[in-house]
């Protein structure tokens, strides 16, 4: 699948299918799984329908009918998450893994 | 309107080089289905970061993967990336690795079969010939021996 249709359009992969959600949804909203598996069929589908390689298939669903304002701030400064100093990152990591030893 | 993603990552990183991002003209390699998707082994794959249990995280440039059994529990699985905004991921993996998603569509007969292991990247790597060239073979190399017949790679 594809979330950013111009960089598939440069790569030219042989299928992709573009859902146009925000980055980070690319199958669906959280806990929304009737959605999900609408789209995860979709994309199963498109195995067999794309007959022609560099098909892009675009789906039809929209992420918010009444407001499409992600689009302006997905990927703009201040939308990306600082990433960690490493001892902040060691101790996430620690408690993460922590849970399972 | 679709978003167009490389003037934004331009503006983002303009104090860096430009990047010079994978342009290919050619006709991209084609291997036709020769049967029905629900007869075919496909694995699934995904670049937003999922960790199973307690893998170590991912590293800048990290070309390394995760192995993710298909049977995975969602409280098995993390989200380590910092390319996008994780939070959704974290609550519901299934909004970028659907995992569970793949299994309802296995049992119902959508698919052949789900491979055994998952697969997960980070996929905000700089260098693409170190995808090109590292990543991508190691991976491609697991799945022919894995016999899988398709793959769905789902980015964040």
């Amino acid at each position: 699948m594809t979330s950013a249709r111009d960089i598939t359009e440069a790569v030219n992969p042989p299928r992709a299918v573009f859902l146009n959600f925000p980055l980070g949804h690319q199958t669906g909203k959280p806990n929304q799984p009737e959605l999900q598996r609408q789209i995860v069929r979709d994309a199963m589908r498109a195995f067999e329908t794309i007959q022609a390689p560099g098909t892009i298939i675009d789906l039809p669903y929209g992420w918010n009918p009444n407001d499409n304002g992600w689009e302006e701030t997905d990927y703009t400064l201040g939308f990306l998450p600082p990433r960690p100093e490493k001892v902040d990152a060691d101790r996430i990591e620690a408690s993460r893994r922590a849970k399972f030893t | 309107m679709p978003v167009a993603y490389i003037p934004r990552t331009r503006e983002l990183y303009s104090d860096y080089t430009p990047y010079r991002w994978v342009i290919n003209n050619n006709r991209p390699p084609w291997t036709p289905l020769t049967k029905s998707i629900a007869e075919c082994r496909v694995a699934l794959m995904s670049s937003g970061g999922l960790l199973y249990r307690d893998q170590p995280r991912f590293h800048r440039e990290d070309a390394s993967y995760r192995r993710i059994p298909k049977d995975a529990a969602r409280a098995d699985l993390d989200v380590w990336h910092f390319g996008y905004r994780t939070e959704d991921a974290r609550t519901d993996p299934n909004c970028v690795f659907p995992l569970a998603r793949m299994r309802e569509l296995e049992k119902e007969g959508t698919i052949g079969e789900l491979a055994d292991p998952a697969y997960s990247f980070m996929g905000g790597i700089y260098s693409s010939r170190k995808v090109r060239d590292e990543l991508a073979p190691r991976i491609t190399d697991e799945l022919k021996k894995a016999r899988v017949e398709a793959f769905y790679l789902v980015p964040a």
